[in-house]
């Protein structure tokens, strides 16, 4: 295969506009071959539209691109394959049913799949990457470490000059951000260009050559490698966050409260301490155990008590039953054995409607597909949870004066970003669909609610706002499960932290301020075999 | 506003992507009678004085009864994403029932009383027709276009042994049902020779419309038809859904089935099956699932259908050659969709290969001039 060749791709003043937003405006980018590019910006900066026009899923309004000097046209991922630049989505792209190989050969042409090439193929960028990778195995039964690495891979696999890595680290632990690190430290000295895309600051820091910060769609700040290696940490931390949030930082709480936001340094407990002692309990899981779909993990004898004001946190890495365990406690998932307790009545039978009634709610991790319904409005969406109901509908009749009123209402309160009530919730940002969701869920009568994942690709403004409302719930006598896989925000945020692997709770951390994370990284290692 | 001008653009987008396969399909069906010697103004001319002229508009409506009726059952089932193609079947086995005991019926009941037995029934024989691939598909996820299909075939072939063994009338001898006396038969619109039956598919149509956009029902069938797992997450019942949307889609088509024998054709003759459901099917979606889109569609099909039979006679060519012009639609429906699909993501509507090759001789020729 082709060595990646020395050279540039450039970015010339791009610009893509979406009905209502221009998603990135006049952007110009070197990306060289060798260097880690850092891409810092919130969700909603551009930064995936500047990735998706790169990788060929999208053209520009104008602007070019320049591959060593003479101009391109990226038209489709396979010209942007052609032309070496390969991408390494957030969400898996594999196959879980097939095994790696046969994953990594998806999209090869002709008619017999030559398997022995293959092999010898991912056997070089193994070595590269300084992986081991078992062709024969099912992707399914990766670590997400391993499966990232498969990801990188499939990236490379007809030779690459550019790799693209889209929020890489967002569901990694330590030592599979090390491992990652590593792989790509490899990749430059080979002459590979990467592009790091990022929210965490101190990745920025330790992984990046240079760094382009964007806000708003609009290159508002360009380290240099010379810069950066000039500047102390703090000092490119400071340069870092001004270009960031801009006009925004005082809003956002001073340098430092940015600064933590950013994820700049270590967490620590943010919560009020509550003695739970005299709180009654109102969520109480005995041994439940649920009922698996394929390809998921069931929940297995789990027992869990949530008092009053509680944060109760569930730890683990993505896929150990965590949707099991939510969905069990929203009623969207039957439980076969064991009990669910609200305030003490048992509603293990009950669906999810009746659960809704009482006060027991579920901000799912799947915005886009369970959330909401792209296709209808944000009105229609923030009632979802309450049609048919007065005096939203009466005698099954929508009235939407009605709706309309208390979706504005919401909107207000959550400040959702939405041209009218009337936009289908398809135009939303990442964000702004999240606050729907809380809107919809946190809202009148409710008293536990689920959240799983509640911030996973927020922006850093949205993630403060989110944690807000959930510290008010809970500081307002509400219980809350936090499903999330950022260990810094269990951290912040919770009282108690479970670990979950393989569907079940294998141990309970109370957040005390000391060592946390370290206590929990180890019920998380010391409770799966295939580890990262 | 901004949001007003998008949305009066996305209107005239939709109202100019529905009606451009049509224009096309016809155009390159012009073509192709030409191509067979045919004139195709004057075809095209018969159609209208058939379809419209005179009285003819009348017959016109007569034949949209079934259709429109039909095509809100397909448009409640396509909405939830089920795929209901036994319409053959529920219509056929409906259609017998009405012809194989309201003849015999009217004289001893009454035709009012008649008129309502047989349409329940055949409503009935519809629903429970699409039973068994309803329940297949709520329990065990089983592909309903399959079994639905083969339900069809069983149908009809049901229908023709009920004809066989039960329901012959005894003084024919072509296997067919016993026919209605005129007189017994839906009266007609005051003034008009289109039965009530029209009215009853434009209620029906009306309904619908209101059922799906204004009712809580709808929201919850649309929720369904767009995402099983928001559907889920909000509590509704999918097994349920799945079978009671089988059902009324079924139960429409045994009422297209009753209003057809009552109104228009009085009987039902062994291997007859105006396989209504085949040609509204693109309709259906040009009319984007609204029921009362659907109505100047299928209006516009039944003028086509009623004027191009006779047309089509008249020119020397098969009937058929009405399904090649649906067929037609169909395949510039698909493309119109690809074309607005690309153009609403930004993409070139080319492929980058194909582009490139056409682009290469004018490089070419380009850097040779400036040499």
């Amino acid at each position: 295969m082709a060595a990646p060749t020395p050279g540039v791709i450039s970015l010339k003043h791009i610009t893509k506009a979406f009905p209502g937003v221009i998603a990135n405006n006049d952007i110009s980018l070197d990306l060289v071959s060798g260097q880690v590019h850092c891409l810092l910006g919130e969700n909603g900066a551009g930064k995936s539209t500047l990735i998706s026009i790169l990788a060929g899923m999208q053209l520009p309004d104008s602007g070019t691109i320049e591959i060593d000097g003479s101009p391109v046209t990226i038209g489709s991922p396979k010209t942007a394959m052609r032309y070496g630049i390969g991408v390494v989505h957030q969400h898996s792209t594999l196959v879980p049913t097939l095994t790696v190989i046969e994953n990594l050969m998806l999209g090869e042409t002709g008619l017999l799949l030559k398997e022995k090439r293959a092999k010898a193929r991912l056997d070089e960028l193994s070595d590269l990457l300084g992986a081991t990778i078992d062709p024969d195995s099912l992707a399914a039964d990766l670590g997400l470490g391993q499966q990232q690495q498969v990801e990188i891979a499939k990236a490379m696999w007809t030779g690459s000059r550019l790799l693209i890595l889209d929020e890489p680290t967002s569901m990694l632990t330590p030592s599979a951000i090390e491992n990652l690190a590593q792989s790509v430290e490899r990749l430059t000295a080979q002459g590979l260009g990467v592009v790091f895309i990022t929210h965490k600051l101190r990745e920025a820091y330790s992984m990046g050559d240079c760094v382009t910060v964007l806000r708003g769609g609009r290159k508002v700040g360009f380290l240099s490698s010379d810069e950066l290696r000039s500047y102390t940490e703090d000092e490119a931390q400071t340069a870092i966050l001004q270009a960031m949030f801009g006009e925004d930082l005082a809003a956002a709480g001073g340098l430092a409260d940015a600064a933590d936001l950013a994820g700049a340094a270590d967490a620590v407990r943010e919560i009020p301490a509550v003695d739970f002692s005299v709180r009654p309990v109102v969520l109480e899981l005995d041994d439940v155990t649920s009922a698996g779909r394929t390809m998921d993990v069931a929940v297995k004898d789990v027992s869990i008590r949530i008092h009053a004001g509680e944060i109760f946190g569930i730890a683990g890495i993505d896929g150990h039953g965590q949707t099991g365990l939510a969905e069990v406690v929203a009623g969207q998932r039957v439980a076969t054995r064991g009990s669910v307790r609200f305030d003490g009545n048992d509603i293990t039978r009950l669906g999810v409607r009746e659960r809704q009634a009482l006060g027991v709610r579920y901000v799912t991790d799947d915005r886009l597909h369970e959330g909401t319904v792209g296709s209808l409005s944000v009105a229609l969406n923030l009632m979802l949870k309450r049609i048919g109901k007065r005096p939203f509908w009466r005698f099954g009749q929508i009235n939407r004066a009605a709706v309309n009123d208390e979706a504005e209402k919401l909107i207000d309160q959550y400040t959702i970003r939405t041209p009218s009530p009337s936009t289908r919730a398809a135009a939303l940002s990442g964000g702004n669909l999240q606050k729907v969701l809380l809107a919809r869920e946190l809202g009148e009568g409710a008293q536990v609610v689920v959240v799983n994942k509640p911030t996973y690709g927020l922006d850093l403004k949205t993630v403060r706002l989110v944690h807000d409302l959930l510290r008010d719930f809970a500081s307002a006598g509400g219980a809350v499960l936090l499903i999330s896989t950022e260990l810094d925000e269990l951290v912040e945020l919770s009282h108690r932290i479970g670990v979950i692997s393989k569907g079940e709770i294998v141990g309970t951390v109370d957040n005390d301020g000391v060592n946390t994370a370290e206590k929990v990284g180890q019920y998380m290692i010391g409770g799966t075999q295939d580890g990262d | 506003m901004a949001t007003e001008s998008t949305r009066t653009r996305r209107g005239v987008d939709i109202v100019v992507r529905s009606i451009i396969p049509v224009v096309l399909a016809l155009i390159v069906a012009a073509i192709i009678l030409l191509a067979l010697g045919k004139n195709p103004l004057y075809f095209y001319g018969d159609v209208f004085a058939n379809g419209i002229l005179g009285g003819n508009w009348q017959n016109s409506l007569v034949v949209m009864t079934p259709m429109l009726l039909i095509a809100v059952g397909l448009i409640v089932v396509f909405r939830g994403q089920l795929w209901n193609l036994g319409y053959d079947g529920q219509y056929l086995l409906g259609a017998v029932f009405v012809g194989g005991l309201g003849p015999q019926l009217a004289p001893i009941v009454g035709d009012a009383l008649t008129y309502l037995i047989t349409a329940v029934l055949a409503i009935l024989v519809g629903a429970v027709w699409t039973l068994l691939p309803a329940w297949l598909k709520a329990r065990f996820g089983t592909n309903e276009v399959i079994t639905t299909l083969v339900m069809s075939s069983i149908g009809v072939g049901a229908t023709s042994l009920l004809i066989g063994y039960v329901f012959q009338d005894p003084s024919q001898r072509t296997p067919q049902t016993r026919t209605f006396n005129t007189s017994d038969m839906l009266p007609y619109i005051p003034g008009t020779t289109i039965h009530i039956g029209f009215i009853v598919a434009i209620v029906v149509a009306l309904a619908f419309q209101f059922i799906l956009s204004r009712t809580s029902f709808g929201l919850r069938l649309d929720i369904y038809g767009a995402s099983p797992k928001a559907a889920r997450h909000v509590g509704i019942n999918s097994r349920g859904m799945t079978i009671v949307l089988f059902l009324i889609s079924g139960g429409l088509i045994g009422l297209a089935a009753a209003m057809d024998i009552l109104g228009h054709v009085g009987y039902v003759r062994n291997n007859w099956n105006p396989a209504y459901g085949d040609t509204i099917m693109p309709f259906v979606f040009l009319a984007r699932l609204s029921p009362l889109a659907a109505i100047p569609f299928v209006a516009f099909y039944a003028i086509f259908a009623t004027g191009g039979t006779v047309a089509s006679i008249d020119s020397g060519l098969s009937t058929d050659f009405l399904m090649v012009i649906v067929a037609l639609i169909l395949v510039f429906m698909t493309l119109t969709e690809y074309i607005g699909t690309k153009r609403d993501l930004g993409q070139s509507y080319l492929p980058d290969e194909l582009r490139d090759a056409f682009r290469r001789p004018f490089d070419t020729l380009r850097t040779r001039s400036a040499k």
